[in-house]
């Protein structure tokens, strides 16, 4: 708020006042409550330090290390500030206004860092294809500026070049996740949302195998991500030009009309509902976008499937848990006046988005296009919680994220261990007979097809059941109904693949599983246990995001 | 604290899966004893709990309680009523003949075939089965039953897809592909019932503020929990829904048939003796208890469902050319029985109903299970491959007719003193319906008699020559229930002492509002 005014007092005051610059007061910065944001940047900071200094042999070490250690050391920064009541009882706002520390942040953080760092171990692994020309390989491309084919490629190829760059890249995509759900002002929102998307298109175009398919899934993520950003930034405009101001908790008390003072260069325009409910309009979209959500979802399937599966599996996980951080923060927290007008498009979106994500997935012949739009049925859901416009709807969608996030991380790495001469062999048909083959691999892919299901005493089950509850308790007694029909076509295709690979006949050609490095398996084990543990005793992490179930204001 | 029966009477089977699993491959028999000795552990648990069990005590005893989700409203809360024990016992008496009877069903196929049987798979998913059907029938908290309600479908669902019948009338990969299709049937059918119940555990939950059975019970008799009328419809038509798909209830009922041909004997015995009891039993305990006055309301069209399941079933089973699939159209008619004698609210309909599942899972399991044995020696389900086996195999022939009389409700039988109480308790409220519910009687005789006539007597087949007859293994699995069909039969005492004081008290919670049954229902 003063940050705002003190801007404001700049243009509004500068004819009169003698010395402007004394008047800037230096910014007062919380350094402490900022410590997860501020270890991952620099993090990832010191990572392209080490991509420009450190000797090629030992990069991937280095910034293996670099990554975990600034992931564990956020995650402990944000164990430490939880447990000193800055969810709870301390919340607050730092730096200038910009930053909202309080219980959805920091368990949105925590959920961000855990699956990062699960998610860097995806990243990690090179064991999975054979060596090439005597040096182990990642998922990721040699050489990420040479031409798919050409002979530089090979030569990169050859010399074993890697691209470790994605440690960095990844590590900023993390540091703009924390900031996104906690963002307090418009512009910082934007400024997040821009520093977690660009490294994401990056790191869609690095697949080692069928690169163009990935570059294409670059391109199209990376177009329309800059659409949905244009989208998002007029609509900031716009409110700004309906409030006067970017910081959330003053554009909230403009809608409720309880604002104190009103900026007089937008007299005229301040409190103009068509701006209001335009702005509005287009800043949930540009969210909506990002979350996935119907009609709003064409990216998912062709960049989750084109993107290095690796980064699919972060991407899936923990951009969904920013971007809905982001969107309860906006809803609850800058438009809960609006609430009226924003619930019956809300209930419109979540309804198509169930329907259409359930529907559709049932004729993919691809896992990972499935698991997509697996995906979407699934913001569908966490929506009916979103919706419910209650405390027990913050802290059902938080728990939702995170049982869902590690069942995909966890899936997604499942994914790539199924591997035949091409890479990974993605086309469902390729997967009949696994269970015959793999016993193991099936049986852990199953279990996370039926958390995704919601099957009970996984945490899949928790999870939805709590959002529906939230969603009932909040009125939305259709959309609880319209959830569980889709539930029950979801159904269907989890239950198919697990048919394909348990009762069909293997291919004789089929793929083989690639045993993996105990990174993969970390993250796969990881997953199952957080299933499990999420389905059979969730009492302890309900209360977890219960408790942190309150926006600061 | 007192010992923790009944959650033992749970843990042993489960522990007893796991201990299954965890059996070497190479050493597949221990894996069969060890889950025998399991079940039989179980059995022995049951017997405990049903001498524990007190039927002039407490509603609901052997309570046990603890917190588990408490942000939901759940609790770990379980205890058991007269119907609840009878089905306890029920479930871990067949469990021990279902692995007996299963030995080998799930062995490797000779050299060449490329199936994959895991043996331990198939005995711990058994087991499994057993846990789960047991904690449901103990739940008095309806998210932990729904909990298992649910989960039990996923290792019935591989058990019914992985360990299909051998025989095959088209070979080995059609067998492979109507199995699938049996299961994925199965189980969507089962998952949407669920999840339209799901809708409603939530809706129950946001009404009633918890999901403890008794407090609900309790508060709705007092009158301290109000609901409005079409509120209860709706969560009764949510909760019976899923019910009557697993019970099952025409027209939910067409799983039934596939999901029984296609699985093994033992299999087919575990889910309709077992499994599709939890829901007829959940329609006694959940449906009427919490919506008495939906489920009156709604007493007229599901009596027209279970005649017309009745009339139905026995019509096709009549006309089935595959043994199993005409015991599973049997079954669905004795399931139209079953929910007739619950929906008829006397408390002679709701004893014999009770009765019916007990003595309806004996009877299919010494049916099906003697089945089984015929088919699995000639390799066929068909009934026209057969002919003349009682002359090869006599004491084959005679469980198979004691199994088939005991369908058909022969008087000095077990099933005859259900089926009767069901009738008279239908007939003194509904007599039309009633009347028209015995025709079921005179097709079930009719399906039974011609299927043991076609297979049993004439000139014996040349493929059925070499029959052997029953092997010891094969007796010790039906000469107890043919006991158990003909003791309870003559002397049904034992089960009626401890199911029909649980019968009176449902009847008290759904007759509180409506002390004059007869006059409404003449109006």
């Amino acid at each position: 708020m003063s940050a705002t005014a003190a801007v404001h007092s700049l243009w509004t005051t500068a004819a009169t006042a003698a010395d402007p610059i004394s008047k800037i007061d230096a910014p007062k910065i919380e350094y402490g409550q900022l410590a997860p944001t501020l270890i991952v940047v620099g993090a990832a900071v010191l990572g392209v330090l080490v991509e420009a200094f450190v000797p090629r042999r030992t990069r991937y070490y280095a910034q293996m290390f670099v990554a975990v250690v600034a992931l564990a050391a956020a995650f402990a920064a944000v164990v430490a500030l939880a447990a000193d009541g800055y969810g709870t009882t301390k919340a607050g706002i730092a730096a200038m206004g910009a930053i909202a520390v309080d219980g959805p942040a920091l368990f949105l953080q925590g959920t961000i860092l855990l699956t990062a760092l699960v998610g860097l171990f995806t990243f990690a692994e090179r064991r999975l294809d054979p060596e090439a020309h005597g040096n182990r390989v990642d998922s990721f491309a040699a050489q990420a500026a040479s031409v798919p084919g050409s002979d530089s490629e090979k030569k990169a190829v050859k010399a074993g070049f890697t691209t470790t760059e994605v440690f960095p890249l990844l590590l900023f995509a993390v540091a703009g996740m924390l900031i996104f759900p906690a963002a307090n002002d418009l512009l910082t929102l934007f400024v997040a949302l821009e520093v977690f998307s660009l490294p994401l298109y990056l790191l869609c175009a690095l697949a080692r195998r069928k690169r163009l398919m990935s570059q294409e899934a670059a391109v199209k993520y990376f177009l329309l991500g800059a659409f949905a950003s244009a989208f998002t930034l007029f609509g900031i405009a716009l409110l700004y030009g309906y409030s006067g101001s970017m910081s959330y908790a003053t554009i909230a008390q403009v809608v409720d009309g309880t604002v104190p003072d009103v900026t007089p260069a937008l007299a005229d325009t301040m409190g103009n509902d068509a701006l209001l409910l335009v702005g509005a309009a287009l800043l949930v979209m540009g969210l909506l976008f990002k979350v996935g959500a119907v009609p709003f979802h064409m990216w998912t399937p062709d960049v989750y499937q084109g993107a290095p599966t690796p980064v699919t599996g972060f991407m899936a996980a923990a951009t969904k848990v920013a971007a809905f951080g982001a969107l309860l923060r906006v809803l609850y927290v800058v438009l809960p006046g609006l609430r009226w007008d924003w619930r019956p498009v809300m209930w419109a979106v979540a309804i198509v988005t169930m329907l259409a994500g359930a529907v559709v997935a049932i004729t993919q012949t691809d896992i990972k296009r499935l698991l997509a739009y697996s995906s979407i049925a699934h913001a569908g859901f966490i929506l009916a919680g979103v919706i419910a416009a209650t405390p027990s709807g913050v802290s059902s969608v938080l728990f939702y994220l995170a049982a869902y996030s590690f069942v995909t991380i966890g899936a997604f790495a499942v994914v790539t261990l199924v591997r035949d001469a091409g890479g990974e062999a993605t086309h469902l048909s390729k997967w009949a007979g696994l269970g015959r083959r793999s016993p193991l691999v099936a049986a852990v892919f199953a279990v996370f097809l039926l958390a995704f299901a919601g099957i009970p005493l996984t945490s899949g089950f928790a999870g939805k059941f709590a959002v529906f509850k939230a969603a009932a308790e909040g009125g939305a007694a259709p959309l609880v109904v319209v959830g569980v029909v889709s539930s029950a076509i979801a159904a269907f295709f989890y239950i198919r693949v697990i048919v394909l690979m348990f009762f069909s006949e293997p291919r004789p050609e089929g793929p083989t599983v690639a045993v993996p490095s105990p990174l993969t398996m970390t993250a796969i084990g990881v997953g199952v246990a957080v299933t499990v543990v999420l389905g059979v005793a969730p009492q302890y992490f309900l209360q977890l995001a219960g408790d942190a179930g309150v926006f600061v204001r | 604290m007192s010992f923790p029966l009944l959650t033992a009477t749970a843990a042993l089977p489960a522990i007893g899966a796991i201990a299954t699993a965890a059996v070497p491959a190479a050493k597949r028999t221990a894996a069969k004893w060890l889950a025998l000795l399991f079940s039989l552990a179980t059995l022995v648990l049951a017997i405990v709990v049903l001498v524990r069990f007190d039927p002039d005590g407490d509603r609901y005893q052997l309570t046990e309680s603890h917190a588990w989700i408490a942000d939901f409203g759940v609790r770990y809360e379980l205890g058991v009523d007269g119907i609840a024990v009878a089905l306890i016992a029920l479930t871990a008496l067949l469990i021990p003949f279902i692995v007996l009877a299963g030995w080998h069903d799930a062995d490797p196929l000779e050299t060449g075939s490329r199936r994959w049987r895991p043996t331990q798979g198939f005995f711990a998913l058994i087991l499994a089965v057993e846990a789960m059907v047991i904690l449901s029938f103990e739940a008095t908290d309806v998210f932990l039953f729904y909990i298992f309600f649910e989960a039990m479908l996923i290792p019935m669902y591989f058990l019914i897809g992985g360990f299909g019948d051998r025989a095959h009338e088209h070979g080995e990969q059609a067998a492979a592909t109507q199995r699938s299709y049996a299961a994925v049937k199965f189980l969507l059918y089962n998952l949407a019932g669920g999840l339209i119940m799901l809708a409603a555990v939530i809706g129950l939950y946001v009404v009633a503020g918890n999901f403890s059975l008794t407090e609900i019970a309790e508060a709705r008799a007092n009158g301290s929990l109000d609901m409005a009328t079409s509120t209860e419809r709706w969560l009764f038509l949510g909760f019976f829904f899923a019910f009557a798909v697993k019970a099952p209830l025409w027209p939910l009922h067409t799983w039934l048939p596939n999901a029984m041909q296609e699985s093994t004997a033992p299999v087919a015995v575990l889910i309709t003796a077992v499994v599709d009891k939890v829901g007829t039993f959940a329609m006694l305990r959940f449906c009427l208890q919490l919506f008495p006055e939906a489920s009156k309301w709604a007493t007229p069209v599901i009596l027209v469902l279970a005649l017309i399941s009745i009339i139905y079933g026995a019509l096709l089973a009549v006309g089935q050319r595959d043994i199993k699939r005409l015991i599973a159209y049997a079954s669905i008619s004795h399931f139209g029985f079953i929910i007739m004698g619950i929906f008829a609210m006397t408390s002679q309909g709701q004893s014999g109903a009770t009765l019916y599942m007990v003595n309806h899972g004996i009877s299919t399991a010494a049916l099906m299970l003697v089945a089984g044995f015929l088919i699995s020696r000639r390799g066929s389900r068909l009934i026209a491959d057969y002919g003349g086996v009682q002359k090869v195999a006599p004491v084959l022939a005679g469980t198979f007719l004691i199994g088939g009389l005991a369908t058909l409700s022969l008087p000095g039988l077990a099933p005859f003193v259900s089926e009767f109480l069901v009738l008279v308790g239908t007939f003194t409220r509904y007599p039309v319906i009633g009347i028209i519910a015995t025709f079921g009687i005179v097709l079930a005789a009719l399906y039974t008699l011609v299927l043991y006539q076609r297979t049993m007597t004439g000139p014996v087949k040349p493929e059925v020559a070499e029959m052997p007859d029953l092997r010891v293994r094969e007796i010790a699995v039906v000469a107890p229930l043919v006991v158990l069909l003909i003791f309870l039969g003559v002397y049904p005492k034992p089960v009626t002492d401890v199911v029909n004081p649980a019968v009176e008290q449902t009847m008290s919670d759904v007759q509180k509002k409506d002390p004059q049954p007869e006059v409404e229902a003449a109006k």
